[in-house]
């Protein structure tokens, strides 16, 4: 089945690709025109520009990456040099700057990797100068999941050029980074929210298997949480996330809401944050506090949410994917004794992760367009996210690549976590305006966290201000 | 209660204070040291240790030897020894024209430096970029050094013409009568005299040159300009992501980059108390 | 300037060498200046002058939308914004009581080391590493020593010290808790420049006046109130306004620990927030002005109740 798909896949991509070579198609989107090869503009590219999908053979090895596939249709931007604005620090900087190498010798484009502000607010910031400047000092930008609605304006057009290559993600993130018909950017790598749990203590309390709804949830962090303390760990909490007012709030109560059916903010240009589930997922949350969760835990960023955990003093968690692999080294007290689940649900809500992933987007006021494409290609394909995969953990956004066993066997918990639907922030629907819209979400269920107003309060004076913001 | 008694009651409560006032000083820097040198997986136990169990010097041996920091360390030297030469020399001159003379406008100008620091960092950061790639500085340490006489110069000035200000006049005169230019009499006479406040300016504009963080993220983009306190922001964890803090690093760091300013404070330690003599012959 | 009005008053048949005394000096004192205007009119008048300028606007940044004048709409809105006079009311509580703080024990500190006592040296060196940890890593440092579940502040306090029967949630708990646990960071942190400015001030005061006190018979707290109070004066105003300026502009503390907190927004957290988060320039550039101007009044305040300028 999965083998018929891949040629399926394959196949499709061989004929919509051999368009979309470097020079940007004016016209209809290739998938139009299945006698595309016929195109003039189409140089020497040919089949060679197409992404392939067969992921045998991709190393682990951080000095052995994958081929460049469409070397061929680089080459003729061979000489130039492109801009990226990379990650900092790290793995994750080590593995940019081999990529940038890999691909230089094999086009003879000059690639550059400037490390990004760490912090997203400066690196935002930061964006917003170069583009208000429309400066030509950078062509590729990592481009969080939230902003594609903002800069579309200042994002090269890539609907027809990737037409193919889009078709192989989740069509959610697809979807989130096309603005008005448009889209701005390849997803490089999401994270999804998850819930971590010790597996230790589970047993010992007596129950099988994780949570599947909040009520249990609520339920074994209760009974744990009152177990430990008594044993003598006055520190000891059930259930540990993100509380503090900023965007990592927005991102657990969208899976909140999700979860309870409670919906996704913003819909269809209509906003749907006031509705009677939304108010009880948020009352539900607000009870953790000072209960299972720490009161503490209205002032929790991802790091404070996980030293808790890792250093054994949480039942659950909800958190990224950076905190298996950091939790499971082999220093971690808590080394072998987690694992992760879907989130929990309220019927009928479906098990959900908020999507807070990286995309590569070009810049408009690129000079090197062309070169740009053929690098996004190549750092964006199948391949290299196989081989992200294995080499740094980055969480794919192709099926395929989050499917394949060895991918898996690098990060068991993709295998669980299979059912989860990745929910992407309404940033589409507020455009430029989303980080308001972002800030009015966090600063409301904040105030009701912190119990200075009731959750019905605090989300219908929200709906007030968002329909005043996108009106 | 004799005198004596009274004294020693008063010597007990004087030290009693000097001890609190460092306990709450050097408490946290305490803290960071031990977080330094605490293993990782120790870092978060509870209950808290206040000695770990295995030091390691496994921080600092990954701090220095981290390329990315020493540079910085570099550039932060670079830019914190020129911004606060600049300051001292261009704001000791001004300070001597406020604080000696008298002439149409002087508050205007000692008001108008005051400004420039009244805004919010935040608010001047997109005129300054706008500036610094029109002198295509962007990206260099020059960014930096011009961007911070924004904070460094106002105060510079002001506490400058305040000890221009207390000099007495007739140190002055007595210069001029032997024939000297005013400016003989500027750096002969007087900015000798402003040595205590030039250590202390001094100290305090390389201080807060060393801290800066926002501008010095706005204007560098290179690592091979970046400064340390963007460096220590930027180290590497166990994964790859750029949620994880890897704590111990960070702290060591921070512990590293305080031993300049420590050094520097102990060389001038004599300066400022040569001042203090100073103070007390003349007049 | 003067020297236009030097040259063209004079008579032109002997030109320079007629001015006067006070001419020359005042000439000589605008060259002093020259450096320092330079400086001020790049770095500061031309980004005071396109903030004003923008106040003006309904300008957004990064944006394709064109840039529209809209007079003073932007100033009629912010006089109606609650969340900016709260934000005023915030900051301007957690300046009196930082910069009071400070001042008292910036003064403590400065009359210590200033006094005869063993270890001053000791001590100058001490004080002055809160304020070489750099203000981002030191606000981290403390949010962590905050933490109410592996913090080392609820340690002492609950299991050390027994204080408090549990461990209290310093940033969580409510708008004045949480002010008063970021003034303590913000104390420690700024305490010794406040303390270095006033030594240096102490410094200046020729000790032949305490001398004179003495033999007047003036007991130590007589000649605190007499002798370096008012002599001191310069030193604390200046330091006044600096720490004044610098508390009312107060960001990285706060956002590091409460992030973006509605009830506990300072001033330039609003305006950061307009003009990054929000691409807001117009408003932004509006809040920045406005903070501009209640900075002047406290500059104002100060200057007029210390009575200093004169001199």
């Amino acid at each position: 089945m999965r083998s018929t798909l891949m040629s399926m896949l394959l196949v499709m991509s061989m004929i919509l690709a051999a368009c979309g070579g470097a020079a940007p198609a004016p016209t209809a989107p290739p998938a139009a025109q299945p006698e595309a090869p016929a195109q003039p503009e189409a140089p020497a590219s040919g089949a060679v520009g197409v992404t392939p999908t067969d992921l045998t053979g991709i190393s682990s090895e951080i000095t052995d990456l994958p081929a460049v596939f469409n070397a061929e249709a680089a080459r003729q931007y061979a000489g130039t040099t492109l801009r990226f604005y990379g990650d900092a620090i790290g793995l994750g900087s080590d593995m940019d700057k081999a990529m940038a190498a890999k691909f230089s010798e094999e086009t003879g484009i000059n690639v550059v990797v400037l490390p990004r502000p760490q912090d997203a607010t400066e690196f935002y910031a930061q964006i917003q100068r170069f583009f208000q400047a429309q400066s030509t000092e950078t062509d590729v930008f990592m481009m969080d999941v939230i902003w594609p609605g903002a800069f579309a304006t200042h994002l090269y057009d890539v609907s027809d050029i990737f037409a193919a290559e889009a078709k192989l993600h989740y069509p959610n993130i697809v979807e989130n980074n096309t603005v008005d018909g448009k889209l701005t950017a390849l997803p490089w790598f999401g994270d999804f929210g998850m819930l971590f749990y010790r597996t230790d203590l589970l047993q010992e309390y007596g129950y099988n298997a994780p949570p599947t709804t909040w009520d249990e949830l609520e339920e074994i962090a209760k009974t744990v949480q009152e177990g430990e303390r008594a044993k003598g760990n006055p520190n000891f909490v059930g259930f540990v996330w993100q509380g503090a007012a900023y965007e990592g709030l927005t991102c657990n109560l969208l899976e909140w809401f999700y979860s309870q059916d409670a919906g996704t903010f913003l819909q269809d240009g209509t906003v749907t944050i006031n509705n009677p589930q939304a108010v009880a997922a948020l009352e539900r949350a607000a009870g953790w506090v000072g209960s299972i969760s720490p009161k503490g835990v209205v002032s929790y960023r991802e790091e404070d949410a996980r030293n808790v955990f890792q250093g054994g003093n949480a039942m659950f968690m909800r958190n990224w994917p950076y905190a298996y692999s950091a939790a499971d080294t082999d220093d971690s007290p808590i080394k072998d004794k987690f694992d992760v689940a879907p989130l929990p649900v309220t019927a009928p809500g479906q098990p959900a992760g908020t999507v807070g992933g990286w995309q590569l987007a070009i810049s408009n006021y690129s000079q090197n367009k062309g070169a740009a494409v053929e690098f996004v290609r190549y750092a964006t394909s199948p391949q290299m996210q196989k081989w992200r995969a294995l080499v740094g953990t980055f969480v794919p956004t192709i099926p395929i690549v989050s499917e394949d066993e060895e991918v898996i066997e690098a990060m068991p918990f993709l295998r669980n976590l299979s059912p989860v639907v990745r929910v992407t922030r309404p940033s589409r629907e507020t455009g430029e305006l989303y980080n308001e819209a972002s800030t009015i979400i966090f600063q409301s269920a904040n105030e009701a966290l912190l119990g200075s107003t009731s959750a019905a309060d605090a989300l219908a004076r929200a709906e007030q201000q968002l329909q005043r913001l996108i009106r | 209660m004799s005198r004596t008694a009274r004294n020693l009651i008063g010597q007990i409560f004087f030290y009693l204070l000097v001890g609190v006032i460092l306990i709450y000083t050097i408490f946290p820097f305490y803290w960071a040291f031990i977080s330094s040198i605490t293993p990782n997986n120790q870092l978060f136990a509870t209950p808290v240790q206040y000695w770990p169990q295995n030091p390691t010097g496994q921080n600092y041996a990954l701090v220095l030897s981290n390329n990315n920091f020493l540079i910085a360390l570099m550039n932060s030297a670079i830019v914190s020894v020129s911004v606060t030469v600049l300051a001292l020399i261009i704001g000791s001159l001004a300070a001597y024209a406020l604080g000696r003379f008298k002439f149409g406008g002087r508050s205007v100008v000692l008001y108008t430096v005051l400004a420039m620091t009244m805004f919010p960092q935040i608010a001047v950061l997109g005129s300054l970029y706008t500036m610094i790639s029109a002198f295509r500085l962007y990206n260099t340490l020059w960014a930096l050094i011009i961007t911070y006489m924004i904070f460094t110069l106002p105060f510079t000035v002001w506490v400058l013409t305040n000890f221009f200000k207390a000099m007495p006049r007739e140190l002055e005169e007595a210069a001029y009568v032997d024939g000297a230019t005013p400016f003989q009499t500027f750096y002969k006479i007087l900015l000798p005299l402003a040595a205590p406040g030039m250590v202390t300016t001094g100290l305090l504009a390389f201080i807060a040159a060393w801290n800066e963080y926002l501008f010095a993220l706005s204007f560098t983009q290179t690592p091979d300009k970046r400064t340390v306190t963007i460096a220590i922001t930027a180290f590497e964890g166990v994964t790859a992501s750029s949620f994880e803090q890897p704590w111990g690093q960070i702290m060591a760091a921070s512990v590293l980059v305080t031993i300049p300013l420590i050094i520097l404070t102990l060389i001038f330690q004599k300066r400022i108390i040569a001042g203090l003599t100073a103070g007390a012959v003349k007049g | 300037m003067s020297q236009r009005v030097a040259t063209t008053s004079a008579p032109p048949s002997t030109g320079k060498r007629t001015l006067t005394l006070a001419q020359s000096q005042s000439r000589f004192a605008w060259i002093l200046l020259i450096p320092t205007i330079v400086v001020v009119l790049m770095v500061g008048l031309f980004p005071l002058a396109q903030t004003f300028y923008f106040s003006l606007t309904d300008a957004r940044l990064a944006s394709n939308r064109p840039v529209n004048f809209v007079g003073l709409e932007n100033y009629l809105y912010l006089l109606q914004d609650q969340q900016f006079f709260r934000t005023v009311g915030n900051t301007v509580f957690f300046t009196v009581v930082t910069v009071g703080f400070e001042f008292v024990l910036g003064l403590l500190i400065a009359l210590v080391i200033n006094s005869n006592f063993r270890g001053r040296g000791l001590m100058r060196t001490a004080i002055l590493i809160p304020w070489a940890i750099p203000t981002v890593v030191s606000a981290q440092m403390w949010k962590w020593m905050y933490h109410d579940i592996y913090g080392v502040i609820n340690d002492l306090l609950v299991n050390q010290f027994g204080i408090f029967n549990q461990n209290v949630a310093f940033l969580a708990t409510n708008t004045t808790v949480s002010l008063f646990a970021i003034a303590a960071v913000d104390i420690w942190k700024t305490t010794p420049f406040v303390a270095l400015l006033l030594l240096a001030g102490l410094q200046v005061i020729p000790s032949d006046v305490y001398e004179a006190a003495d033999v007047d018979g003036a007991n130590k707290l007589q000649q605190f109130f007499a002798i370096t109070l008012p002599l001191l004066m310069p030193a604390i105003l200046v330091t006044l306004i600096f720490r004044t300026l610098d508390s009312l502009r107060v960001f990285d503390v706060f956002y590091v620990m409460l992030g973006n907190r509605r009830d506990t927004q300072t001033m330039a957290i609003y305006a950061q927030q307009s003009l990054v988060n929000f691409s807001d320039l117009g408003y932004g550039s509006t809040i920045s002005i406005a903070i501009f101007l209640i900075i002047a009044l406290f500059v104002v305040v100060y200057v007029t109740f210390l009575k200093i300028e004169e001199a």
